[in-house]
């Protein structure tokens, strides 16, 4: 059985591999640097429906089916569905997975929710409870635009600091075998808040939670930075990634030579005018599920510590005078 | 090992990492596009004038007309890169106010007539409405008791 280490970990002691994913994309990602891993590319950001939100829920629906063809598997044979989104009341999950009859947990971690479904689809298959678990997250550059910002016909201009939320869903199955990629370690974030109000520079909002589960990652399991091959963070963007190296760096460990951000792997910031890099519930969870997992799989990564990071925006609670809270899930996977 | 980093001390950290707008191109920019727009507004005006319009009419139908031309580029979805480029230049015109009323009417439609555009059409513009026409009467009052 798992044990619980440290203040905010569990080790996990059965071999829970992540037998396949997948990751479907919009038309910006399948132009960006990592198009080759994905595996479907959309033509048409609407996805042949008739509304952003029906397309997200049509992506994450197409990308669960996927994950569990490619593991060679019927959706009948999965007991969970752990996914979420951004979306109020979690729409795109819910209408995505309506029609697969699966037993689903509909999860919110904002843009951590792929850290938070994978740390849960793992509880679930540590207790005994599942032998089969789809683990996902969705996102919608329009939808969540229209939700969290402007309609997207609005002429306005996107700060420096902004970052451009990812459209896809990445979905990975999880199960018990002695394939890998395991996931071997869990440490679960919290709240972390310093005070940011800026609702356009989301990276500083969530390196103050990606500092603080490092470090307690870190202490938990008595480990250094350089234990794994590659540190790699949701979407933190330019600005939270030099944030989180140095935050980290006062509490004394250097990360600086091994960490990534997803956000920064899946555009290229100049030339596809992305200012920060990506963000959303899908950066960290197309871009996992596209190269990381390959990377894995093919073992040119053997160790890599995920980090999948949140910022818990509400339009509401900004609007009264609210900082936004940051949050992240760390999920230690090793080939 | 480690301290705790105060909400101040990281304001600091976060105004030091974070890039800023590039105010004077942007400025050049919206000068440039801004003063286009203005330009194809006094053309229009212009023409009225020729066919023979008073000073009033001109103006009505010159402004109506760039409220057109916006709200069929915004429909065209080209106003947003124009607005894109130009920022305030297209923002400030009568034309920037046209992009935010149809902007809103085109994301809203698919919630209906009534409960999505209609009720979300003045989601953008509504305060600058809202707020012009309190000013309107505050100056109207001033003027009436200064005259």
């Amino acid at each position: 059985m798992a044990k619980h280490i440290g203040k905010q970990s569990i080790e996990l002691e059965k071999n829970i591999s992540i037998i396949s994913t997948s990751s479907i994309v919009g038309t910006k990602e399948g132009e960006g640097p990592l198009r080759e891993y994905f595996d479907v590319i959309l033509t048409d950001n609407l996805n042949g429906q008739d509304s952003w939100e029906k397309a997200e829920s049509k992506i994450a629906s197409d990308s669960i089916k996927l994950a569990i063809n490619k593991a060679n598997l019927n959706p009948s044979d999965i007991n969970y569905v752990v996914t979420g989104d951004l979306l109020n009341q979690c729409c795109g999950s819910t209408f995505g997975v309506r029609g697969l009859n699966i037993p689903f947990f509909g999860v919110f971690g904002a843009c951590s929710t792929m850290g938070e479904s994978m740390s849960l689809g793992s509880i679930l298959l540590e207790s005994g409870g599942a032998k089969y678990v789809v683990c996902g997250a969705s996102s919608h550059f329009a939808s969540a635009e229209k939700q969290f910002r402007f309609p997207m016909d609005l002429g306005t201009q996107r700060p420096p600091t902004s970052t451009w939320t990812v459209t896809g869903q990445g979905s990975a199955v999880l199960s018990i075998n002695d394939n890998g990629p395991f996931i071997k370690r869990i440490t679960t974030g919290k709240i972390v808040d310093l005070g940011i109000t800026d609702a356009n520079n989301m990276g500083a909002a969530m390196a103050p939670a990606a500092a603080d589960i490092l470090y307690q990652h870190f202490q938990d399991f008595s480990l250094k930075p350089d234990y794994y091959d590659v540190i790699l963070t949701g979407d933190l963007g330019e600005v939270g990634k030099n944030l989180l190296i140095d935050l980290l760096k006062n509490k004394g460990y250097d990360i600086s030579k091994n960490h990534k951000d997803c956000g920064i792997e899946i555009f290229e910031n100049k030339r596809q005018d992305t200012h920060c890099g990506g963000s959303g519930c899908a950066c960290s969870a197309v871009t996992f599920a596209g190269y990381f997992y390959n990377q894995l799989k093919y073992k040119k990564f053997k160790k890599m510590l995920f980090i999948p990071t949140g910022a818990l925006m509400s339009p509401t609670s900004v609007q009264q005078g609210e900082s936004i809270a940051g949050i992240a899930h760390c999920l230690a996977i090793e080939s | 090992m480690g301290k705790e980093i105060s909400k101040q001390e990281y304001q600091k950290m976060v105004e030091k990492k974070s890039p800023n707008s590039p105010i004077l191109y942007n400025c050049i920019k919206a000068f440039i596009v801004g003063g286009i727009i203005c330009c194809i507004g006094q053309f229009i005006m212009n023409c009225c004038r020729l066919f023979g319009m008073t000073i009033e009419m001109s103006q009505i139908y010159t402004s109506s007309i760039l409220i057109f031309i916006a709200s069929l580029l915004t429909g065209l979805g080209l106003y947003s890169k124009i607005g894109h480029f130009a920022g305030a230049g297209s923002i400030v015109p009568i034309t920037g106010f046209s992009n935010s009323v149809t902007s809103p009417a085109i994301e809203f439609k698919k919630e209906g007539f009534i409960l999505g555009l209609g009720a979300k059409i003045f989601v953008v513009a509504g305060p600058v409405i809202l707020y012009g026409v309190l000013t309107s009467v505050v100056v109207g009052v001033i003027y009436y008791f200064l005259l």
